[in-house]
């Protein structure tokens, strides 16, 4: 994992100091509140419906223990004993006083976290691919990168006050499991012809009001360039993306727009001038930041097998764990979604447990997932029933990872001063109605998303099953999309029709499930299933 | 009736302005008639209220009741959470937001 | 302009500037004004003559000025560059940062605070238009 030095930690900790300041000048009166919210967003601090909002950031979705412990203590300490964990592998807090917020900080910086940019029009935490460092079909770990682009983009002096946010994701293998052509900018890693290691560059993906799957601006870009090439790709969106309507200010319309193309052609030309200003760091900061994403010290010649003579820990294990690339060990999802629970959601006594556990098991390594749930990345399969049986005492063993039930859903009506209709409920009640795990594997690999709003914070657009929730004059109501989805086979959903109360959404994705029963061939999933048969058949189910 | 809300500046609170200060609970508000802009404009510039704004509301024998779903979640609490409501526990708490 | 906060040495330009129209038909002005929409590349061929420019700031949130001033200082403009209008306190240390060596705000600034603001960080990341030695530098300095 990267390790602060003196030069990182002395910038996280000014900031601290410079939030204080911000909020010592907003509390004595200096400046209004209309001043002081683009500074409180700057670090993640939002007013939401019931009270602040504190979103802190977990770069490239990763985290130590001591980190793990840190976001608990938060939790008991300056919250109501728990954090949410959202799509773009943060937490979020949502009792804060604005009073606490500079000791929070404080607290994070001690641990070598941030709230820096977790809000605002700019360059947000950059995501990743929650099994980076130990999947089995990576042609490298991709985080020194995302740790080169954490350090660029951290108050970068032309980049914080763009036309609109600006997410940027990237991945270093064929399964896109950070849903990189949804970002604004997706990058992802491989090696051409030739055998030398470069990125894909897709511009202009996102979700929202306007979803647009992005297209390849540069088929391969030589890694030793990359920085200089995005601050390229930034201007020409700083300067061009509109300003006239928030709706249209994300850098997907600008793509649209000119062209990609266009957009391209005019990137490479700032590219060839701002490549000649010495913009991008030696090749000597690359290593330093990849050494410290070396390989833990596995041990060889272990084990390979695991005894299944338990049947709800075998069921656990196909479903939720994966392929390691080290003989001997496995990855294990943490399920945050259980029958009833609150999607993303974790007490701080299970986010100590799940830091004892990485500490014990996992080299002190954990990830966060784009779908809301926790990754321990390098575990030794000997000890998979053990870090089960204490998962099943936490209520942390759900075996439902990619399963109807592992839901992403937004905060929606229950805690988000955009929403227009509750999400949460309705994650609870499809949960519910498909509850026993036989079914759900039956099924297969489906990924539902519910957002509560058209901005899309629950990836509705990207689920093989997605749900809107709209105000229909004052009442929630639901719209139902099927077909997106947010993988290497990135596709947009299609809205099936007029929309559903919350029971009546779930009744509908049930016929539509029913439907699929009977279309399905050998091995199909809901989503290759509605691929190749398209909309009429499920329409016909659902409204019939 | 018209209510008026907002946060406390501090604490981020939900709060609800009573006629002569701020409560959290809804059952203290009053009907601001038509001086609910003018009283939030000197509350927020004393800086004893955030981002306060005006709503519809009706009067009900429990107490004022706001118009919008989404003004009722912030008088209650999270619907997901009960024991997190501003009243845990109260049964009818659901009842009375949707 | 009597709110301006200057960091030159130079005395201050007192030609009015121009807009970037006016400039571009008649050669002989020293001073521009450019607007958020406008094209900082349109005063390349002609940086030499400029004392000031000055880039307007229609609202804080609108951010094109930032790489104006950059292209302009990338571009070799040596002369005095004014971020005037919508320009906040803490937004001055990233202009600085951008290139900008001197302020016309329309609102008063608190200069305790932005003394404050000016001097906190001691360290930055990124290279930029003010010389300053990103960490990379110094770490492999």
């Amino acid at each position: 994992m990267y390790k602060y030095d003196e030069f990182d930690q002395s910038i996280v900790d000014t900031r601290v100091a410079e939030f204080r300041d911000q909020v010592a000048r907003r509390l004595a009166g200096e400046i209004s509140e209309d001043q002081f919210k683009p500074l409180r967003l700057m670090n993640g601090l939002y007013l939401q419906l019931h009270a602040y909002m504190l979103r802190v950031a977990v770069p490239y979705g990763t985290l130590s223990s001591r980190q793990m412990r840190m976001l608990a203590h938060i939790a008991r300490k300056y919250d109501r004993d728990y954090g949410h964990f959202t799509t773009r592998q943060n937490i979020q807090y949502n009792w804060i006083k604005l009073e606490d917020a500079p000791d929070i900080l404080a607290d994070l910086a001690s641990v070598e976290m941030h709230a820096i940019q977790t809000s605002g029009n700019c360059i947000r935490n950059t995501t990743s691919d929650q099994f980076a460092g130990a999947a089995a079909d990576e042609v490298t770990d991709p985080r020194p990168w995302a740790e080169l682009l954490r350090q660029w983009s951290t108050f970068h002096p032309e980049f914080s006050y763009l036309p609109r946010k600006f997410k940027i994701a990237i991945v270093a293998a064929e399964e896109d499991r950070a849903a990189i052509k949804l970002h604004d900018i997706g990058l992802q890693l491989y090696n051409n012809d030739a055998g030398e290691l470069g990125f894909r560059v897709f511009v202009g993906g996102g979700m929202g009001r306007t979803p647009m799957v992005a297209p390849v601006i540069r088929e391969f870009l030589p890694t030793g360039d990359f920085l200089s090439y995005l601050e390229a790709c930034l201007r020409v969106y700083n300067r061009y993306g509109r300003r006239d309507n928030i709706y249209k200010a994300r850098i997907k319309i600008l793509v649209h727009e000119l062209g990609a193309a266009e957009y391209a052609r005019q990137v490479e030309e700032e590219w060839a001038h701002v490549k000649t200003l010495g913009l991008d760091p030696p090749p000597g900061e690359f290593e330093r930041i990849a050494a410290q994403f070396a390989l833990p010290a596995f041990e060889t010649g272990i084990a390979d097998t695991v005894d299944r003579s338990d049947p709800d820990f075998a069921v656990w294990l196909d479903q939720n764990v994966k392929a390691h690339k080290q003989p001997g060990y496995a990855i294990v999802n943490i399920s945050l979604k259980p029958v009833g629970g609150i999607p993303g959601d974790a007490s701080s006594a299970q986010i100590d447990l799940m830091a004892d556990l990485a500490e014990t098991y996992s080299f002190d390594e954990l990830r966060v997932t784009h779908a809301q749930n926790i990754v321990l990345p390098h575990v030794k399969k000997a000890d998979l029933y053990t870090i089960w049986q204490k998962l099943v005492a936490a209520d942390l063993a759900s075996a439902n990872l990619d399963l109807i039930s592992d839901i992403i859903a937004c905060p929606g009506l229950d805690y988000c001063s955009l929403a227009n209709a509750r999400s949460i409920p309705v994650a609870q009640k499809i949960a519910k109605r498909f509850e026993g795990l036989d079914r759900q594997r039956d099924l297969g690999e489906l990924k539902l998303k519910i957002s509560g709003c058209i901005n899309a914070c629950g990836h509705h657009h990207a689920g093989h099953i997605g749900i809107l929730g709209v105000d229909r004059k004052g009442t929630e109501n639901y719209q139902l999309l099927l077909g997106g989805s947010g993988a290497e086979d990135a596709s947009l959903g299609r809205i099936t029709g007029p929309g559903f109360d919350e029971d009546g959404v779930v009744d509908a994705i049930e016929r539509a499930i029913e439907k699929y029963r009977t279309l399905r061939t050998d091995g199909e999933r809901f989503l290759d299933t509605y691929r190749r048969v398209g909309m009429d058949p499920f329409k016909e189910a659902i409204y019939g | 009736m018209k209510l008026l809300t907002g946060n406390n500046l501090k604490t981020g609170d939900v709060v609800w302005w009573t006629g002569s200060d701020w409560s959290r609970h809804i059952a203290e508000a009053a009907d601001v008639d038509g001086h609910g802009e003018a009283i939030a404009a000197a509350e927020e510039a004393a800086r004893r209220v955030n981002a306060p704004y005006v709503i519809d509301g009706e009067a009900t024998p429990t107490g004022p009741r706001p118009g919008h779903i989404k003004d009722r979640i912030r008088a209650a609490g999270p619907t997901v959470r009960p024991d997190l409501n501003i009243k845990p526990a109260d049964p009818t708490a659901g009842g009375w937001v949707i | 302009m009597g709110n301006a906060l200057r960091f030159r040495d130079d005395t201050a330009h007192e030609e009015p500037a121009v807009t970037l129209d006016a400039f571009l038909g008649q050669t002989n002005a020293t001073a521009v004004r450019l607007e958020s929409d406008e094209d900082a590349r349109k005063l390349i061929p002609q940086l030499g003559q400029l004392a000031l420019i000055e880039v307007a700031f229609p609202k804080f949130r609108d951010g094109r000025g930032y790489s104006a001033a950059r292209i302009l200082r990338e571009a070799g403009y040596t002369g005095e560059l004014r971020a005037a209008g919508d320009v906040l306190v803490d937004q001055i240390p990233y202009m600085r940062r951008c290139g900008f060596d001197s302020f016309a705000p329309e609102a008063d600034i608190d200069t305790d605070a932005l003394e404050r603001a000016l001097s906190r960080y001691e360290h930055v990341y990124q290279k930029a238009a003010d010389g300053r030695s990103p960490v990379w530098a110094l770490r492999h300095g």
